[in-house]
């Protein structure tokens, strides 16, 4: 078993409103070694707060998470974040900006420069290596996103919505990429989505969050085999997991504008 | 499924390549030799065209003297109250020949690199400091607040008590003036830093040292060079300012003099020195500012 989460209690703090939101509320999960799973939710859901807390950038009011046994309570080298913003420091060239973590690992030059060449190339920019991020359009931008926290060679690589403000053509290129680069180093991957037709592209496995506070719905197994080509989405068994999910994540929808009605 | 998902997909001519790649178009993309896009060159412009900004400014500069010079030399007013270019590059001649003018510039110039040497030493880490330690800043906030929205010339009859009419009260005008403008840029670069860059530091397991050295003080450079800019223009005031009030060389007393005794035409020679001063210190930094502005898009 690789990440481990048990009945995992956040509390976001809202700097605006000076208060601690409950955001997500009894999470629990096992996520296997080299399994890529994706997360669905209806917006605000806390689904990014536990994928910040999963990286150590937040803190549990409660509950445990674990990776290979190991408590998180930091950041750590054994996992990397793909950002939904690209996030590239803005004068450093593609190449530094794949090169930042790596820089942190505290290895030879040689080995730091080598190994971001060897990502800035799986992710298809070696024509841009030494490009500045504002040249790039905002595919390349999170091409680099992704080559940088592959690059740390992380345990687990997490996802939060890193195409989400794509637009849909290259969103589904990405997709596409995405699984060819996954393919090449079969991480485990943690992937944070609100977009159900990728969630079910992507991965092996999609865990649906119910309403805020954030709690594990459902987990469905999606079975269809890889490599999966884009047409796979018109497949009627796709179509058929889709929907199901389409059809929870509504529910949890439809219960949070009552309850906020009410 | 003909396609394998594990093979890359080879980006050998512009129609397989993927939209991404080509750009927005907002911005001229640099595009390396092996890259697939295809450009033409743009057509080619004659001198005028490429000229154009400096050839319609020097225009318009030479006609201003021309006109100045045909008012001045109609003598409606006399020499003493509107001189004429020529007046005025004679006055300087002269200036330069009885060797005056050499200890004036040399001691304004002293005071000004003195002045607002120790200003840029002083405000950029004292910024970078206040910009990153919320406390400090607490600490420091009345002062840096009452000293900025006081104008520091007030202080002079105080520095010339405490300094004497030398250089040194100037050099203390001077700093203050400047140091404030730079002070508080880089304290404003370092608290306007992209929130999502640090959390990327952070999530990397970067520590606050090295969050502060890769993303803290290459953010705020154009903050610290815009502040600097902001400060030469500051210093300058403070060296004819200081000298006006009381002083035994420098420009500012040469203007003060000659202004008192209707030498109009060393009035304007002044005027032109310290306007010079300026435009080389602003083009200067515009020069630093560039080579540090690389990342960002040509305009």
């Amino acid at each position: 078993m690789k990440l481990q989460a048990r009945d995992v209690v956040i509390h976001h703090r809202r700097q605006r409103y000076g208060d601690m939101l409950l955001a997500v509320d009894g999470a629990t999960m096992d996520i296997g070694e080299g399994e890529f799973v994706a997360i669905v939710g209806p917006s605000g859901c806390g689904k990014t707060t536990f994928l910040n807390a999963v990286d150590g950038l937040l803190p549990l009011t409660s509950g445990t998470l674990t990776l290979n046994g190991r408590q998180i309570d930091r950041p750590g080298h054994d996992r990397g974040m793909v950002f939904q913003q690209p996030s590239l420091l803005p004068w450093r060239t593609v190449m530094g900006n794949v090169m930042y973590g790596v820089e942190l690992l505290g290895l030879p030059k040689e080995e730091v420069r080598g190994r971001a060449k060897r990502f800035v190339e799986m992710v298809g920019l070696e024509g841009f290596a030494e490009s500045y991020p504002l040249e790039l359009s905002g595919g390349m931008q999170q091409r680099v996103n992704l080559a940088r926290a592959l690059a740390v060679d992380p345990e687990v690589l997490l996802l939060d919505e890193p195409f989400a403000a794509l637009d849909a053509q290259t969103r589904e290129t990405m997709q596409h990429e995405l699984l060819r680069i996954w393919n090449q180093t079969r991480k485990t991957a943690v992937f944070i989505t609100h977009d159900i037709v990728e969630a079910v592209y992507l991965a092996d496995r999609v865990i649906v969050f119910t309403a805020r506070p954030g709690r594990v719905k459902e987990i469905l197994k999606v079975d269809i085999p890889r490599p999966r080509d884009l047409r796979v989405k018109r497949d009627p068994h796709f179509v058929e997991i889709e929907t199901r999910i389409w059809e929870s994540i509504r529910e949890e929808a439809a219960r949070d504008t009552l309850a906020a009605t009410a | 499924m003909a396609e394998r998902v594990d093979e890359p997909i080879k980006y050998d001519t512009l129609q397989n390549y993927p939209t991404e790649f080509v750009g927005t178009g907002t911005f001229p993309t640099r595009v390396p030799h092996e890259s697939p896009l295809r450009t033409t060159p743009l057509p080619p412009q004659n001198w005028f065209q490429k000229h154009e900004a400096l050839l319609l400014g020097t225009l318009a500069v030479a006609l201003f003297l021309v006109a100045w010079q045909g008012v001045a030399s109609a003598r409606i007013w006399s020499r003493l109250f509107l001189p004429g270019p020529v007046d005025v590059w004679d006055a300087f001649v002269e200036l330069v020949k009885d060797g005056e003018l050499a200890t004036d510039i040399a001691v304004s110039g002293q005071e000004f690199v003195v002045g607002y040497g120790l200003a840029a030493l002083v405000g950029i880490p004292f910024g970078l400091l206040l910009g990153w330690y919320p406390r400090l800043r607490f600490v420091f906030d009345p002062f840096i607040t009452f000293f900025y929205a006081t104008p520091r010339i007030v202080l002079i009859p105080l520095f010339i008590i405490w300094l004497g009419i030398g250089v040194e009260s100037k050099i203390a005008v001077i700093y203050l003036g400047a140091v404030f403008a730079i002070l508080i840029n880089t304290m404003a670069g370092v608290r306007s830093l992209d929130a999502s860059l640090l959390r990327v530091a952070r999530s990397f397991g970067a520590g606050d040292l090295h969050i502060f050295r890769t993303i803290a003080l290459p953010g705020s450079v154009p903050f610290i060079l815009t502040g600097l800019r902001l400060g030469t223009g500051h210093a300058l005031i403070g060296v004819v300012v200081a000298e006006y009030v009381a002083a035994q060389h420098g420009l500012g007393r040469m203007m003060m003099i000659a202004g008192s005794t209707f030498q109009s035409s060393k009035v304007f020679v002044g005027l032109f020195l310290i306007a010079t001063a300026g435009l080389l210190l602003t083009y200067g930094l515009q020069r630093i500012e560039r080579h540090f502005d690389a990342w960002r898009p040509q305009r």
